[in-house]
């Protein structure tokens, strides 16, 4: 199967690393990866934050980018969660109907990574290892928004090595909310703290999610504390493997 | 005095930190929301159905939302017939003065309340007030609010945000009961003995309304006290002042919200009391009966093809239970009275989004969608956040933010500019990096790093990475088999279907 990636801004900017263990763990599975080098943001940062005329333009671009391919798989709840739920919103408020039928066509082939693995391949040990304590944060929007439901917790499971502990208020929200962390950021800041005193309570050497940004707060707040547990994306743990440790 | 209204008298942002800033109210919050969080989730996996009630309570909603003036022309019609009087109120002050000219037509000093988010919206204890007119709230925890001069800060539990101990002080200064202890029992004998009194000596009540029933002209009322039922039978004169949503055609649409609104709020499979009465009946409870229908801005919301939705809440309070912005910061930092997610979309709507306070209030949620789910009538509460962000925006002035997002998004809808400014933002980020992260933002991005690190701009980018890569190969890894398409088999294949 041809998977065109969407690797998102965020991960493509500050997270690359992210990018290449999706590309390796979806080859390892046999599949041809292609990167379209057209591909810039999804706009869910702009829409979320009012600026909706601003995200029609990455929505459009977006649409156009992604047109002719037959599975979109982005390693990003949130980004996926912007496209599948609120293109067609952003399409209907803007009036533009044309836009609403490319979205609506393209949509149903966009799958966030876990999902796709587990719903779409079928599979869910995905042979990798990885020797490490790990507890896993659910994302807003793969659980509420994708319910990509226990599919990144199956595919834990199978890591060989891998010491699953749960996460105390998984279904909690860290506070991240993309622009929410800045313009109310006391509120944000509340939230975050029991996120990391719930992460730290695992004793968990590594807080995996399938989504950066939300690991970029966790984890931003777990560096100002030096509290000795890092954030890895769910990506990096299964493209490890015993002969390379990816994350 | 309890006080009221929907103008937020502060920015969320400013508001939100008074409460950040109390630990004990914040202990208080987390210990009341969790409970009820957990005792909801309990009550409704109880019913087998309870996803499809969901859809039915909002398509019924739906269903009144397109025929309203329908539905509300019966019921007045209906009220009227049973020897009721019925007064349209286009605003609060409309509201305000009806409501104030029967009390004191009646020559009362004082009227009982209760069920009295309605009336706190249209300000009706300082308008009574100023007429001379003392009212008495008779549910709990608004006589806690109002005998602490407070406001109340939840849409059910008013005064969630105190704990018995205050409570105790409260009561023993305000009610004289100096030898009471903080156990729930004394604190609730207390209060009865104060109401009854009220109860047997006042004339005029006022009350809210969870829901009328057009086809007979019947209001209702669902509490868990009792209160409201001495309210609503003691007094010879009762005025219900309710928001025109409220209104249902039949009987039959009030079994789906009977079921929908204990479990959605109180946890409770029914609820201790629901009241209905029709009209006046000679010789028992209210020989005069009023019912205000109250508009104040619901029309507009009602127009607009997304907001509309809003109006379907039927005033459980679930979403505030489950909401980690409203466990963080209460009730008072929305500014209204209906706080919560629910409040973050109703307060500005009401207000025509013309108040810049109330403005603020969308943007009170990390979007977690925790409200969604919980919501009995489906009320897309992030949907319609988003929605009214969007109109926010669209009719400010240019900011220094709008100019920001503006060049994000030129930047950002075309790949080389992307890549472009990367590099520069690689290249510039040095002096603020340190051991490999930044920790002090300038500028409007500094909220970010008061408390949290933000990783520096790795030396490479995914797409400088995936040019440099050579061609892949078709491999043979770690010794799994292939197909004869080159298809990888799987270690191990689990069932298909989304999980």
């Amino acid at each position: 199967m041809i998977v065109d990636l969407f690797i998102t801004c965020l991960n493509d900017a500050m997270f690359p690393r992210t990018g290449e263990a999706t590309v390796r763990l979806l080859e390892r599975l046999g599949q041809t990866v292609r990167f379209n080098a057209a591909q810039t943001c999804c706009g869910q940062m702009h829409f979320n934050s009012g600026y909706q005329e601003d995200a029609l333009n990455l929505v459009r671009h977006f649409a156009r980018t992604f047109r002719d391919a037959s599975v979109v798989v982005a390693p990003s709840g949130s980004c996926v969660g912007m496209v599948r739920d609120l293109y067609p919103r952003a399409a209907e408020w803007a009036g533009d109907e044309r836009l609403l039928e490319e979205v609506n066509a393209l949509t149903p082939r966009v799958f966030e990574l876990s999902e796709f693995l587990v719903g779409h391949l079928g599979v869910e040990d995905v042979g990798a290892y990885y020797p490490h304590r790990v507890t896993y944060h659910q994302t807003c929007h793969a659980l509420r928004v994708l319910r990509v439901g226990d599919a990144p917790l199956r595919l834990l499971r199978n890591v060989r090595g891998l010491n699953l502990v749960e996460l105390p208020a998984v279904d909690q929200c860290c506070g991240f909310g993309g622009t929410f962390s800045v313009k109310n950021a006391d509120t944000s800041t509340a939230m975050l703290a029991d996120k990391v005193q719930n992460v730290m309570s695992t004793g968990a050497e590594a807080c995996t999610a399938g989504d950066n940004s939300c690991l970029m707060h966790i984890g931003g707040g777990l560096s100002r504390l030096r509290a000795g547990t890092r954030t890895v994306h769910l990506a990096e743990i299964l493209a490890s493997t015993e002969q390379e440790v990816f994350a | 005095m309890s006080a009221g209204g929907i103008k937020p008298a502060r920015p969320f942002q400013q508001a939100a930190r008074v409460t950040l800033a109390n630990p004990q109210m914040r202990r208080n919050l987390r210990h009341a929301t969790t409970t009820i969080r957990e005792k909801r989730l309990r009550a409704v996996a109880e019913l087998p159905d309870w996803e499809a009630l969901r859809d039915e309570g909002a398509a019924l909603k739906d269903h009144v939302m397109a025929h309203l003036a329908d539905a509300l022309l019966d019921l007045e019609a209906a009220v009227q017939a049973r020897g009721g009087r019925v007064h349209w109120a286009r605003d609060a002050a409309e509201a305000r003065g009806i409501v104030a000219d029967i009390a004191a037509a009646h020559g009362a000093r004082e009227v009982i309340k209760v069920k009295s988010i309605s009336t706190d919206e249209i300000e009706l204890n300082a308008a009574l007030a100023e007429r001379g007119i003392h009212a008495i709230e008779t549910d709990l925890a608004e006589l806690i609010v109002q005998l602490a001069e407070d406001r109340p800060s939840h849409i059910l539990v008013p005064a969630i945000h105190r704990n018995r101990a205050e409570i105790r002080d409260l009561f023993r200064r305000k009610l004289g009961a100096e030898l009471l202890t903080d156990e729930p029992k004394q604190l609730a004998e207390a209060a009865r003995l104060y109401l009854r009194e009220k109860f047997l000596t006042t004339r005029v009540a006022v009350s809210g309304a969870n829901f009328a029933v057009a086809e007979s002209g019947t209001v209702c009322v669902v509490e868990s006290e009792g209160n409201g039922r001495m309210c609503v039978t003691m007094p010879g004169v009762l005025v219900s002042v309710m928001g025109i949503e409220k209104v249902l055609p039949t009987w039959q649409d009030m079994a789906v919200f009977l079921r929908l609104l204990p479990r959605s709020s109180t946890a409770e499979r029914m609820n201790p009391y629901t009241s209905f009465w029709s009209g006046v009946t000679p010789g028992d409870g209210p020989q005069e009966f009023h019912l205000v229908l109250l508009d104040n801005g619901r029309t507009d919301v009602l127009a607009d093809e997304v907001g509309r939705q809003t109006l379907r809440c039927i005033r459980c309070s679930a979403c505030l239970n489950v909401c980690p912005v409203y466990e963080r910061v209460g009730g008072h930092a929305y500014g209204s009275v209906y706080p919560g997610p629910i409040g973050a979309i109703l307060t500005p709507q009401l207000l025509h989004l013309e108040d810049r306070n109330a403005n603020t209030l969308p943007w009170a949620s990390s979007l977690c969608g925790a409200c969604y789910d919980a919501c009995p009538v489906k009320i897309n509460i992030p949907e319609v956040l988003l929605y009214l962000r969007g109109k926010i925006t669209e009719e400010k002035p240019l900011s220094a933010e709008a100019i920001a997002f503006k060049t994000a998004a030129w930047v950002m809808s075309e790949p080389h500019r992307f890549e472009g400014a990367i590099k520069l933002a690689r290249s510039g980020q040095g002096p603020l990096v340190k051991n490999g992260a930044i920790h002090a933002l300038p500028g409007m991005l500094g909220g970010w790093t008061e408390a949290r690190d933000l990783p520096a701009f790795p030396p490479q980018t995914f797409r400088e990475w995936w040019r440099g890569r050579p061609a892949p190969q078709p491999r043979e890894t770690d010794g799994q088999a292939q197909t004869s398409e080159g298809e990888l088999l799987a270690p191990q294949r689990g069932d298909r279907g989304p999980a």
